[in-house]
């Protein structure tokens, strides 16, 4: 469990969760980034970029 | 022979690099995530990585290529390589290959002033679609319907910053039935294949697009596996759409998302890809 940066929502974060891992905040539905797993933190995922994607 | 140990070079762990991790723990594989913002490469001479083989899943086209590139030069083995990415990240770039191994696609026109995009547009005829030579997720591109709207597009874009969008990549429209399809190629054999419906003429899952399993007939087989052997082979997936005349092949993506042609199509394609990994590394060794 963590707060969402957003919204100050609770986040809950899987157990399996991994470093890295892009979740979303079920209240104001921003993208999270899993910045560390113990303890959870996140942070606000970055926006997409030009040449993000496939 | 141990089993190869797999990097994955990754931006953000997103539920396809989640879905490829958990894979290559279930084999037992030893596996180590590379994050690619922490990564810093001292070109001068090749380290000891202690990786047989990288995956590359980088979110960034840019990062993908230029970190790409360096592993090319060290020969470490990557899916995909360093050519794939060149040309499947440029869109112009990949028709030319697709244009030299005769896989059909889209009539296309290139243009270097807003001009000449103008005259390039009147010359294929409305409408017409212009692209970003790189970019994904079907953002930027925009349907062009008459002359008023080319005019203002090829403006915008004039302006736009990035000297790339004043490189005008225009493709007729294809009229297709409220589809596209998206075939999976893992080496030389297309795993998988989607159609992706929407009501809007772009029909990317990433801007609302429904995925539902298409068949991989031997017609689309063969197409999509010349098409992935136009841009270099590996780990590719093929944008194909349904025209009058027959399929075409609008785009080929070398970071391929899946996520949600999983359960649509039956096929573990996580699995499929790991295999390919390890093929490659073993054959490198």
């Amino acid at each position: 469990m963590a707060k969402c940066p957003e919204c100050d929502a609770e986040v809950t974060v899987g157990s399996d969760a991994v470093k890295g891992e892009i979740v979303s905040c079920a209240e104001c539905g921003a993208e999270l980034e899993v910045k560390d797993t113990a303890p959870v933190a996140l942070a606000l995922a970055p926006k997409a970029e030009e040449d993000w994607g496939e | 022979m141990n089993k190869p140990r797999v990097g994955v070079l990754l931006s953000r762990v997103r539920v396809e690099e989640k879905l490829l991790l958990a894979e290559l723990e279930s084999r037992g594989v030893e596996t180590k995530v590379i994050d690619d913002r922490e990564l810093v490469l001292a070109v001068e001479q090749r380290p000891e990585l202690g990786v047989d083989v990288i995956l590359e899943r980088c979110i960034q086209h840019g990062t993908a290529l230029y970190a790409l590139s360096v592993f090319d030069a060290w020969g470490v083995p990557t899916v995909n390589r360093y050519e794939v990415a060149e040309i499947c990240g440029n869109k112009l770039l990949t028709t030319m290959r697709l244009i030299r191994d005769g896989v059909p696609s889209p009539r296309t026109r290139v243009a270097f002033t807003p001009e000449s995009a103008l005259v390039a547009i009147e010359e294929l005829g409305y409408p017409v679609v212009l692209k970003p030579l790189i970019g994904s997720w079907g953002r930027l591109i925009s349907k062009v319907n008459d002359r008023e709207a080319a005019e203002a597009i090829v403006e915008h874009k004039d302006v736009l910053g990035n000297y790339l969008h004043s490189i005008y990549y225009i493709q007729e429209y294809i009229q297709k039935p409220g589809r596209d399809i998206r075939a999976f190629v893992v080496g030389s054999e297309t795993i998988a294949a989607i159609y992706r419906a929407s009501e809007h003429w772009i029909t990317n899952t990433a801007r609302g697009g429904q995925a539902s399993n298409c068949p991989v007939t031997p017609e689309l087989d063969a197409l999509c596996v010349r098409a992935a052997r136009a841009v270099g082979g590996g780990v590719v997936a093929i944008d194909l759409l349904e025209a009058p005349e027959g399929l075409l092949v609008n785009e080929v993506n070398y970071t391929m998302e899946f996520r949600n042609s999983i359960d649509t199509t039956g096929v573990n394609i996580p699995a499929k890809i790991v295999d390919y990994v390890l093929e490659v590394a073993r054959a490198a060794r």
